[in-house]
This record gives structure tokens, sequence and C-alpha cells, in this order.
């Protein structure tokens, strides 16, 4: 006899009602990192070097210091949904499957947050 | 039908190339020391192969990008043109790829 009503355990097992958001975000932070990628790469050929003086300056300076937070946000938020898919397709073991998925989100995280953190670090000079 | 699991190969790579991004604003961030030690990481052999490696597979992912946000759309995906766009996603991948590195160096 299980503690759970009959409702309690149909409930939940239908559509998620947000199919498309995931597609959507994904081709959303595509556009993004479409323009904002082709900026990083003409930057990065075009710089004049990359000593420690010159990257600081670099990322010191105000519109680079935007562009490269909305780089970052961009880029863990489309590599994290891309990886999400990936571990969806080929792990099928149930508890892997969550762990990794858990574990993804958490690196995505940590790498964004501390990209932001070092940019906002440099660009305000503390 | 070969270049999308190479989609799907490039954008992981990329999301290795992202964690290397972070550390080089995070070094950058941490001081001329810890700059040091990255820039000689990325200035060894198997740095460089990497780095050309992630700007392949970036021009890559950007051209096949492009064609999938098109696919989207409901253009392109007769056999003969999506056969057409899958040389083009090839040509302006090595292409760019050429131009980024021939502007860099």
């Amino acid at each position: 006899m299980s503690l759970r009503s009959p409702l309690g355990r149909v409930l939940g097992l239908g559509s998620a009602k947000d199919g498309t958001s995931h597609w959507w975000g994904q081709r959303v932070s595509a556009v993004a990192l479409l323009l904002l990628g082709i900026w990083f790469a003409g930057m990065l050929a075009t710089m004049s070097g990359f000593s420690y003086a010159e990257a600081a300056a670099f990322i010191a300076r105000p519109v680079n210091s935007i562009l490269l937070l909305l780089l970052t946000v961009s880029m863990a938020y489309h590599s994290y949904l891309g990886v999400q898919v990936v571990i969806e397709d080929y792990v099928h073991a149930p508890g892997i499957k969550v762990v990794s998925l858990l574990l993804t989100r958490f690196v995505h995280t940590l790498l964004a947050v501390a990209a932001l953190y070092a940019i906002l670090k440099i660009g305000l000079g503390a | 039908m070969v270049l999308s699991i190479v989609h799907r190969a490039t954008g992981i790579a990329m999301s290795l190339g992202f964690a290397v991004f972070v550390v080089w604003l995070f070094d950058a961030a941490s001081g001329p020391d810890s700059y040091a030690v990255f820039l000689a990481a990325m200035d060894s052999t198997i740095g460089r192969l990497l780095l050309i490696g992630w700007s392949f597979a970036f021009f890559y992912h950007l051209s096949n990008g492009a064609r999938h946000l098109l696919w989207d759309t409901g253009r392109g995906l007769e056999k003969a043109q999506a056969n057409t766009s899958s040389w083009l996603v090839l040509v302006v991948t090595v292409a760019l790829t050429a131009v980024f590195w021939w502007v860099a160096l």
C-alpha cells in the first residue's frame, strides 16, 4: 500500500508544457554568440599582443568589459544547454544522468561567476 | 551527414575552450605571476595546437550554426541545397580559420 494518492502518481507524467523554451534559448544565445563571437575573434586577431599589461588594458576598456560580460553569459548559457542535450542523449543510467546534469550546471555556473568576477575586478580596477 | 556529429564534437570542444577563456580572465585578474603561467602554457606546442583546434572548431560551429538557423526558418532543406551548403560550410570554415591566423600572426 503506497502513501501516494492515485492522482499524485499520475501528475507530472504528461507534457511538461515548456518544451520550446530549451530550443528557443539555444537559438537566442546562438544569434547573440554569432555577433559576440565574431567581435571577440576579431579582437583576438588584431590585439597588439598578449602580455599581462596588454591583456589587462584590453579587458579594462569599458566597451570591452561590457561585451566580455555579455559573451561570458551567452557562452555559459549556450554551452550548458548543449552539454545538457549531449548528456540526455548518451547517458542513460538514471543516477549517473542526474549527477552529470547537476555537475554540468554547477561547473558552468562556477565558470560564469569566476569570469564575471574577473572582468569586473579588472574593469573596475579593484 | 558527417557534419552533424562534427557540430556536436566542436561544441563539446568549445565547452572546454570556454573553461580556458575563463582561466585567461581569471589569471589576468589574479596578477602578472599567474598570468605568466597561463601564457607559458598557451605558448607551448600543445597550447598552440589546441588554439588552432579551437579556432577551427569555433569557425566551424559558427558557420554550421548559421546553416542551422537558416534551416529553422524552413529554407534550404532540399537535399541538393543541403549538400551545397555543407560544402559551403567547410569552405567558409577553412577560409575564416586561415584569415584569422593570417591577421593574428
